[in-house]
């Protein structure tokens, strides 16, 4: 009986490796980004990790609408306005720039 | 205001490393891979779109030509693809760069001249010599088609560059015109406004496209078929 409790408290922690981002304990933050796979093909893989899940979420469905796309665009236009935004701040309307 | 006209061309960088590449990459994200029969809308209309140029642009060549279909199908959608994220504000178009527009028409002019050699060496050759000419103007016409035959890459390049640019520094300008224009004068800044909208139109560089693979095409299509 106490051995069937045990495995049973054994199966409920997650190693560290496996948890999720939102399962993660605020003070193993730093060793639970350390653990993660930053090689070439790690890093790959956690971008076509997440291209799957937008695009599974609001391209691939029955009945798509133009928000999925409109999201990227937007997206794409918000990563082009900070890049350049150095060069932007100088249209402002001040008077001392 | 001069230095801000140009600088929506120079190569984006990111804590000081170059990211054109990226950006290059990045209409590829657009164009998923079909996997089934009946796919999800996006995919299906550009399917419907790629379905309906090839058949626009392919349908004039004999077999042989149209094993190039796979190239310039990809050619239109890349350049297409580029072309209109470059409408969108802040963008960086990486076709408006003549260093890769040239890249793009150098190789592949001088694969449709060297199959046209290899294959059909004297109607190549031929080609230099229009039917008709008068023959003490020999000479001189077939130095002057050799030339108009290297203008080629040269003019396919600098066509897109240009017109690229040219749209975009024309909208910049128009845009501040009617920007400066609301405090002076505001009919005049509707006008400039309406010439705003007219030019957004025309710039939807689609024509623009056309242009460039239907010069290719023509080009291939001269050395395959006669």
């Amino acid at each position: 009986m106490a051995s069937i409790v045990c495995v049973f408290l054994h199966s409920f922690s997650v190693p560290l490796k496996d948890k999720k981002l939102l399962e993660v304990k605020l003070g193993e933050l730093p060793s639970w980004i350390l653990m993660r796979d930053f090689t070439p093909k790690g890093i790959a893989g956690a971008f076509q990790r997440g291209y799957y899940r937008y695009y599974n979420k609001y391209i691939n469905v029955k009945k798509g609408s133009i928000a999925g796309l409109s999201m990227v665009l937007a997206a794409y236009m918000l990563f082009n306005y900070c890049r350049s935004y150095k060069e932007l701040k100088h249209e402002r309307l001040r008077k001392y720039h | 205001m001069n230095e801000n006209l140009f600088t929506p061309f120079t190569i984006p960088m990111m804590l000081g490393i170059p990211i054109t590449t990226l950006i290059i990459m990045f209409p590829t994200m657009l164009f998923p891979t079909p996997n089934q029969l009946i796919n999800n809308r996006m995919i299906t209309i550009q399917q419907w779109l790629t379905k309906l140029t090839s058949k626009q642009l392919m349908n004039t060549h004999n077999p042989k030509g149209q094993t190039w279909s796979l190239m310039f199908i990809s050619l239109f959608l890349f350049i297409t693809s580029t072309n209109l994220l470059g409408m969108l504000p802040h963008s960086f178009t990486p076709t408006a760069q003549l260093s890769m527009n040239l890249g793009m028409a150098i190789p592949l002019w001088a694969g449709t001249v060297v199959m046209g050699f290899r294959n059909k060496t004297k109607i190549s050759l031929a080609h230099l010599l229009p039917l008709g000419t008068p023959t003490f103007l020999i000479p001189m016409l077939v130095m002057i088609e050799t030339i108009s035959l290297f203008i080629q890459p040269l003019a396919l390049a600098v066509r897109l560059t240009a017109n690229i640019t040219a749209g975009h520094l024309l909208l910049h300008l128009i845009g501040s015109a009617t920007l400066a224009l609301v405090n002076i004068s505001l009919f005049t800044a509707l006008i400039t406004f309406t010439i705003l909208t007219l030019l957004t139109i025309l710039e939807f560089a689609v024509t623009l496209i056309q242009a460039y693979v239907f010069t290719l095409l023509v080009s291939l299509y001269l050395q395959d078929n006669t």
